[in-house]
C-alpha cells in the first residue's frame, strides 16, 4: 500500500471539471512532482491534498488514512507557498513557531523547535526579523522552516522556486534535494518547470486539462512519453517531432524523412516497435531528442542502432557546453545537438547522426505513442 | 504625486508666460485657502477676546488682552438650555457615544470585509451590495422608523429589567445612539475593510489554516495586525461622522443628560438670555471641534496612506 494513495479525484467549480479523475500514488519517502502548463489543475489538485479546496468525487488516504474532509490542519501536512506566505506582523520566530502556537504546543518546546529547524536552514542569525527584512533566498527557507517544524507525513509545495532568480532557483532546488536525502520525507511538489521536475522528482505526474498524461519515474517520462504532449513538455531543448512517413518492407522498416529541394532521408529501423508496421506508407510522426542527433563522432558508441544522413545545416547556436545546430526536416526545423567543439558551419551540409534506439513514433491522430 | 513636467521653454517669452500662469494659480490657491480659513481665524481670535472687546473693536483683529476666560466658561459653567454647568458634561456624553459606536461599527467592518472576501459563500456579491445600498440611504428617510424601533428595543428594556433586574442598556438614549450609529456605519466600514482585503494576499489565510488557526485566531493574528493604514482611516472616517452628527443625536437625544455636543452647542447658542457671548459660543465651538482635529492630528499620515493602499498593488 503506496503512503499518499488519490483515487479516482473529481473537482468541479459550478459545471466546469477541473480535475477530471486523477489517480495517483507515491511511496513513503517519495518526491511526486506535479507538472503541466498553467492552468492544467496541478495547483488545484495540490490545494485539495490540503484541505484548502474541496473534492467533489474521489479520495485521498494518507498512510491508509481518508482525509478528504478532514481540516486542513488535521490532515498531518505542511504546505510552503508560491509567495512564501509568511505573516508580515510576525518575526520569523513568530512565523514558525505560530502553527504550534495554535496547537497549543508549550513556550519552551516551541523555542527547542525552533532552535532546531533554524540549525538546519542556518537561519539562526534571522529569527528575530521581520520577513520584510529578508531576501528572496531568505524567505523561501523560513517557509521551508515552517514547514520542517510541524515534522508532518506529507509535504506540500506549491511552485516555491518561481519567485526567486535563475541562479538563486537553481541553489534552492538543491537546497530541497538535499533536504529531502537528509530527512527523507515525502513529498508533493507542483512546477511548471520541467527542469526541477525532473531533477527533484522520484515520481513524475504530467497534468493537461485536468487529467495526468503520464506517471511515472523521470527516466520513463523522458524516454518513453505516452503522447505527444508529454514529449513536448519535457525535456529542454524540447524533443524533435518531425512529421515522416514509414517506408520499407517487411521486417525491414524505414523511417521517410522529406527535406528541402532534395530527395528524402530514408533512415532503417532494426529493431521497430511492432505497431509500427501498420502504419507503412502512413504519415507518422518520428519524434528525436535533440541530444539523440548528434555528429557522428559525437554519438552514442554502444547504440545498437545508429543511421547517418546528410543535412542541410541552417544555423548554428554555440551554447558553451554543447553546440546546437538547427537543420530542416520534414518541414520542421529540426534541432541537433552536438559536441562543444564540433566543426559546422551554416549553409553547409553535414552529416548527422540519429540515434534510433532513442526514437519514439507517434500516430498524429491519436496523438498516442505507436508502440 | 507625480508632476507633469513641462518642458522649458527657450524663447523669453515662453518663460514670462509660465511666471504669470504660476502667479495666477498660486494666488488663487492662497485666496481660496484663506477664504476658507477665515472662519476659523475670526472663532480663534474670538474666542480669547474679553466682551467689552468683540463689542467695540475689528472682528478680525487679534486679541489685545487675550484671556482663556470664555474657555472656561464654555466648558463649566455656560447655560445649555435651562441647566447653566457648561458644556462638560455633553463633551463626555459625546465621548461616551462615540468611542464604542466608532470600535464597534469598524471591528465589525473588518469581520464583513474579512468573511466577503476570505472565506465567500454563494451570494456573497449580493450580499456586498446591499451593504453598499447601505451608504446611500438618506438618513432623513429612517429617522421616523428607528424612532419606532428603539421605542419598542426600550419597551424590551423595561420588560427585561421587570423580569432580570437589568435592562442591559435597553432603552438608554446613548446605547440608542451607538446602536444606531453602528448600523448606518457598517456600510462604510464594510466598503473600507472589503477592498482593503481584497488586495490581501489569500495565501497568507491558507497558510494560517494549514497552520490550525480558526476563524477568529485568522481575523485576529493575521488579518487584524496587518490592517493598520485601513484601520486608522476607518475610524478617523467614523469618528469625524459620528462626532459631528447632529441629525441623530437630536432626534434620538435631543433632550435630557445624554445629550451629545453638537446638540449641546447648538442649544448653547440657542439659549436666548441677556447678551450673546460671542467669546463664550466660539470657544464651544472650538471645544466641539477639538476632538476630530485631535484624531486628524495623531493618525493623519495614516490616513492618505490608508486611502492610497489598494490603489497600487505592491
Amino acid at each position: 500500500m503506496a503512503f499518499l494513495e488519490i483515487d479516482g479525484l473529481r473537482k468541479q467549480f459550478g459545471s466546469v471539471e477541473i480535475l477530471k479523475g486523477i489517480d495517483l500514488d507515491l511511496e513513503k519517502g517519495g518526491f511526486l512532482v506535479l507538472v503541466g502548463p498553467s492552468g492544467c489543475g496541478k495547483s488545484t489538485l495540490l490545494n485539495t491534498i490540503a484541505g484548502l479546496e474541496t473534492i467533489t468525487e474521489g479520495e485521498i488516504r494518507v498512510d491508509g488514512r481518508t482525509i478528504n474532509d478532514l481540516h486542513p490542519s488535521k490532515r498531518d501536512i505542511a504546505m510552503v507557498f508560491q509567495s512564501y506566505a509568511l505573516y508580515p506582523n510576525m518575526t520569523v520566530a513568530g512565523n514558525i513557531a505560530f502553527g504550534m502556537e495554535m496547537r497549543g504546543v508549550p513556550a519552551q518546546e516551541r523555542q527547542k523547535a525552533i532552535d532546531k529547524v533554524a540549525k538546519v536552514l542556518q537561519i539562526g542569525h534571522l529569527l528575530q526579523r521581520k520577513p520584510s527584512q529578508l531576501s528572496g533566498g531568505q524567505r523561501q527557507r523560513v517557509a521551508m522552516g515552517r514547514a520542517l517544524v510541524r515534522d508532518p507525513k506529507l509535504f506540500l509545495f506549491d511552485e516555491p522556486l518561481s519567485n526567486l532568480d535563475a541562479k538563486l532557483r537553481v541553489d534552492m532546488r538543491i537546497e530541497i534535494k538535499r533536504l529531502h536525502a537528509t530527512t527523507g520525507t515525502t513529498i508533493v511538489y507542483v512546477t511548471h518547470d520541467q527542469i526541477e521536475a525532473m531533477t527533484l522528482a522520484t515520481k513524475i505526474a504530467v497534468m493537461r486539462d485536468g487529467e495526468v498524461q503520464q506517471f511515472g519515474t523521470p527516466a520513463e517520462i523522458y524516454n518513453n512519453p505516452t503522447n505527444l504532449f508529454v514529449a513536448d513538455f519535457m525535456g529542454s531543448p524540447a524533443m524533435n517531432l518531425i512529421p515522416a512517413t514509414i517506408g520499407g518492407n517487411g521486417n525491414a522498416l524505414s523511417v521517410v524523412l522529406q527535406r528541402e529541394a532534395r530527395e528524402p532521408i530514408s533512415l532503417p529501423l532494426a529493431d521497430a516497435p511492432t505497431g509500427l508496421s501498420a502504419f507503412h506508407s502512413k504519415p507518422i510522426i518520428f519524434g528525436v531528442r535533440p541530444e539523440a542527433l548528434t555528429d557522428p563522432e559525437g554519438a552514442e558508441r554502444n547504440a545498437s542502432n545508429i543511421a547517418t544522413a546528410d543535412c542541410h545545416i541552417e544555423v548554428v547556436e554555440p551554447a558553451g557546453s554543447d553546440t546546437y545546430a538547427v537543420t530542416n526536416l520534414g518541414g520542421k526545423a529540426v534541432v541537433a545537438r552536438l559536441r562543444a567543439d564540433a566543426n559546422i558551419q551554416p549553409g553547409t551540409s553535414t552529416p548527422l547522426a540519429f540515434n534510433l534506439t532513442k526514437a519514439v513514433f507517434f500516430d498524429p491522430a491519436t496523438e498516442n505513442r505507436i508502440l | 504625486m507625480s508632476v507633469i513636467a513641462t518642458p522649458a521653454r527657450q524663447s523669453t517669452g515662453g518663460i514670462s508666460a509660465r511666471t504669470v500662469n504660476r502667479i495666477v494659480i498660486y494666488g488663487l490657491l492662497a485666496l481660496f485657502a484663506l477664504f476658507y480659513l477665515m472662519p476659523l481665524f475670526v472663532m480663534l481670535v474670538t474666542s480669547f477676546k474679553t466682551m467689552d472687546e468683540i463689542q467695540n473693536g475689528n472682528m478680525l483683529a487679534l486679541p489685545q488682552a487675550p484671556t482663556f476666560e470664555p474657555w472656561l466658561k464654555a466648558w463649566g459653567e455656560t447655560c445649555v438650555g435651562l441647566t447653566c454647568a457648561g458644556i462638560k458634561g455633553y463633551f463626555w456624553n459625546s465621548i461616551k457615544m462615540v468611542v464604542p459606536a466608532v470600535l464597534i461599527s469598524t471591528l465589525l467592518g473588518a469581520l464583513n470585509g474579512y468573511v466577503l472576501t476570505k472565506w465567500r459563500f454563494r451570494g456573497h456579491t449580493l450580499v456586498f451590495g446591499l451593504m453598499l445600498f447601505a451608504c446611500f440611504i438618506p438618513f432623513q428617510s429612517v429617522l421616523l422608523p428607528m424612532a419606532t424601533i428603539l421605542g419598542s428595543l426600550g419597551r424590551f428594556g423595561v420588560t427585561l429589567r421587570n423580569a432580570t433586574g437589568f435592562s442591559f442598556g435597553l432603552g438608554n438614549p446613548t446605547v440608542n445612539l451607538v446602536f444606531v450609529h453602528v448600523v448606518y456605519g457598517l456600510g462604510f466600514t464594510t466598503l473600507f475593510f472589503r477592498n482593503y482585503y481584497e488586495a490581501f494576499p489569500t495565501e497568507l489565510v491558507k497558510a494560517a489554516q494549514v497552520d490550525g488557526a480558526s476563524f477568529f485566531q485568522i481575523f485576529r493574528r493575521i488579518m487584524l495586525p496587518n490592517s493598520m493604514p485601513i484601520f486608522v482611516v476607518t475610524v478617523i472616517y467614523q469618528f469625524t461622522n459620528i462626532w459631528n452628527d447632529f441629525l441623530f443625536a437630536s432626534a434620538y437625544a435631543g433632550t435630557g443628560d445624554a445629550m451629545p455636543m453638537t446638540v449641546a452647542l447648538n442649544n448653547v447658542v440657542n439659549t436666548s438670555t441677556g447678551v450673546v457671548e460671542y467669546n463664550v459660543n466660539m470657544a464651544a465651538a472650538m471645544i466641539a471641534a477639538l476632538p476630530t482635529l485631535l484624531v486628524y492630528v495623531v493618525a493623519g499620515r495614516y490616513f492618505v496612506r490608508g486611502l492610497m493602499a489598494g490603489a497600487v498593488k505592491g
